[in-house]
């Protein structure tokens, strides 16, 4: 995506946005509320067209491919999981093969393979016949993530997936979209917890205020000087004897008088 | 289950594990909804002030139908022959037309709108085509030709529906509250301004009691040329909604799911919310206003058949022939020699349903 941007009623979303997913890689996109993380995904699904700059898939702009073309190449798994219909499990992971096949047919048996290879992986086989409005928030998002396996789209974007999951299930979704990644998939994914970043993303676009503050490996991005100032907290790095960096936040004093909105770091 | 992952395999067993809901398959409904069609259309066909013998409706409509010299209707008087072809097959044609276009039109509503309450004559759609309607009577266009009626009833369901569209819908997504408020305030400020039209133009009153009378929605003497009024009209609304039925299964996931998926959003939704517009004003223009079948039929469709639309829009055009058939032979068969209104009988069984629903959905709209 390049120098991209976008307005939405003359107010400015994101501005100069360049940065790009590659396949064999997580990258985590991070930032405070409202800086822009979801609308990052969203040019990037080609859900939305920037109005300045571009975005791109494998070099062609994404707003001249066909929609449906984009559908094989690149899935969206939204925050919203809400679905008020009586849809079985099944059907809706069935319909992340929709991309693939036309108006009226029905899933070959190479697509009933790909449904059946997302429900396992995803975790929800078990679930398959229930209907997905009788589920709780953890497990539709679980059904989401494997409606968008089922597409078998190269480049994976997940709006917080983990917003909705307990510890265990986080974690193995954090895993899965890293074995995603070792497959040859190109992932990003909207986070808020700097702890998993640092355990399982490859590279990280920082966002604040609708800008790109910082783009590039871990090491790169996850330091005290970028993201201290951009959450307004300080930040203390404990490194345990297993070796997995730990980053505890703390508030600063005047922010807990004052501005009490951005509880940074914690969910 | 998975050894047989048919989605006809998937629906045999699919209960939920309360077995709260259990979902017979396509292949059961729509013998026994088709089988009971016939039965309703020959009964409405034989069933009326005056009795004609089952066979004796076969005998005609075969004679009518099949090839000249096949069937000789020799024996029946041609009184009988008149009731059948000229007064009551039109009459249940009509009304099945009416049926199949109201409850396409409510299942495509509420699929566009995520709104299980979304209904033609709920959200003022079915009122604006009526005002266009009395517009066309008034004006005298109707005189010029019959045609004018479905074209200005049209115009009358598009405004109404795209206003009601643009009122409610935020995202994507008609909240129940805001779109059944928004409608019920549209329905009746249309109403008010037919009611407004006809009280302007009565310098005759037969003329404006006639008005009054098709608005409450009716059958009466129908005739084939309404057959021809309004069958291309469904049936071009039906093809369209056929084209667009795995679309709004994924619109039912959310826009930006449906956008993810390979759907283009915007003009999904525009054509069918014109395809409603248009099998709403097709119904309309023949019946006046015949309220809640569109909602009705695809609820109780969904029990059986499951929300995917490609089955329910099926569905709908046979559940929804049969049950405004069967109301039609209530109205006029209930109360004889005279006849309730067609739009009476609808609204007595929707209207405790709809009320029914809404309680159901009281924690979703916050008061009730």
């Amino acid at each position: 995506m390049c120098n991209a941007g976008i307005e939405i009623g003359g107010r400015s979303l994101v501005r100069d946005v360049s940065l790009s997913v590659e396949s064999q890689s997580v990258t985590a996109v991070v930032g405070p509320n409202g800086s822009g993380k979801s609308t990052v995904l969203r040019l990037l699904a080609g859900l939305w067209r920037p109005t300045d700059g571009r975005a791109e898939l494998d070099g062609d702009t994404l707003a001249r491919v066909p929609r449906q073309e984009i559908a094989r190449q690149i899935t969206f798994v939204p925050q919203d999981t809400r679905i008020d219909f009586a849809f079985t499990v099944r059907d809706v992971v069935s319909m992340g093969r929709y991309p693939h096949v036309g108006r009226f047919d029905l899933l070959g048996s190479a697509d009933v393979e790909a449904v059946d290879a997302a429900l396992a992986r995803a975790d929800v086989a078990h679930l398959e016949r229930r209907l997905v409005n009788e589920l709780s928030g953890g497990e539709r998002q679980r059904v989401l993530i494997a409606r968008s396996l089922a597409t078998e789209a190269k480049v994976i974007l997940l709006d917080e997936p983990t917003a909705s999951l307990d510890i265990d299930h986080s974690l193995e979704t954090l895993q899965l979209l890293q074995e995603l990644a070792d497959d040859g998939k190109a992932v990003a994914v909207a986070l808020h917890d700097l702890n998993a970043v640092l355990r399982w993303a490859d590279r990280v676009a920082l966002m604040n205020a609708g800008r790109l503050q910082a783009f590039g490996t871990v090491a790169d991005v996850v330091r005290d000087d970028l993201i201290e100032p951009v959450f307004g907290v300080r930040v203390e790095r404990l490194r345990p004897a297993n070796g997995i960096e730990t980053l505890v936040f703390h508030r600063l004093a005047a922010r807990s008088e004052g501005v009490r909105a951005r509880g940074a770091g914690s969910r | 289950m998975t050894a047989n992952p048919s989605p006809e395999g998937e629906r045999l067993g699919a209960d939920t594990p309360g077995g709260r809901r259990w979902r017979s398959p396509a292949f059961v409904v729509f013998p026994v909804v088709s089988a009971l069609l016939v039965v309703v259309a020959v009964a409405g066909v034989a069933i009326g002030s005056t009795a004609v013998a089952w066979e004796v409706v076969a005998r005609v409509i075969a004679a009518k139908v099949l090839p000249a010299g096949w069937i000789d209707p020799g024996s029946v008087s041609d009184a009988d022959q008149a009731i059948v072809w000229l007064i009551r097959t039109p009459r249940v044609i009509v009304a099945g037309l009416v049926g199949a276009a109201l409850a396409v039109a409510g299942t495509q509503l509420q699929g566009v709108f995520r709104n299980p309450l979304a209904e033609s004559s709920i959200i003022g759609v079915s009122q604006g085509a009526a005002l266009g309607a009395v517009v066309a009577f008034i004006t005298g266009l109707t005189a010029s030709s019959a045609l004018w009626l479905p074209l200005t009833a049209f115009i009358g369901a598009f405004l109404a529906l795209f206003t009601v569209y643009l009122i409610a819908s935020q995202s994507g997504r008609a909240p129940v509250a805001t779109l059944l408020l928004a409608g019920i305030a549209l329905g009746a400020m249309i109403t008010a301004c037919s009611s407004l039209l006809i009280s302007l133009s009565f310098v005759d009153w037969q003329i404006a009691g006639e008005i009054v009378f098709w608005l409450m929605g009716g059958l009466d003497s129908r005739t084939w040329t309404h057959v021809l009024i309004c069958a291309p009209f469904v049936v071009l609304g039906l093809l369209v909604a056929f084209w667009y039925s795995r679309d709004l299964d994924l619109l039912l996931l959310g826009e930006e799911t449906a956008s993810a998926l390979g759907v283009d959003v915007e003009p999904v939704r525009r054509a069918v919310l014109v395809a409603a517009a248009l099998l709403t004003a097709s119904a309309v223009s023949v019946s006046g206003v015949v309220g809640f079948v569109g909602l009705v039929v695809p609820h109780a469709l969904r029990l059986v058949l499951g929300p995917s639309h490609r089955m329910l829009l099926a569905g709908s055009v046979v559940t929804g022939a049969t049950f405004v058939i069967a109301c039609d032979l209530l109205a006029r068969t209930a109360n004889p020699p005279g006849e309730i209104r067609l739009g009476i009988v609808t609204a007595a069984f929707g209207a405790p349903f709809f009320l029914y629903l809404l309680r159901q959905r009281r924690k979703e709209i916050g008061y009730f």
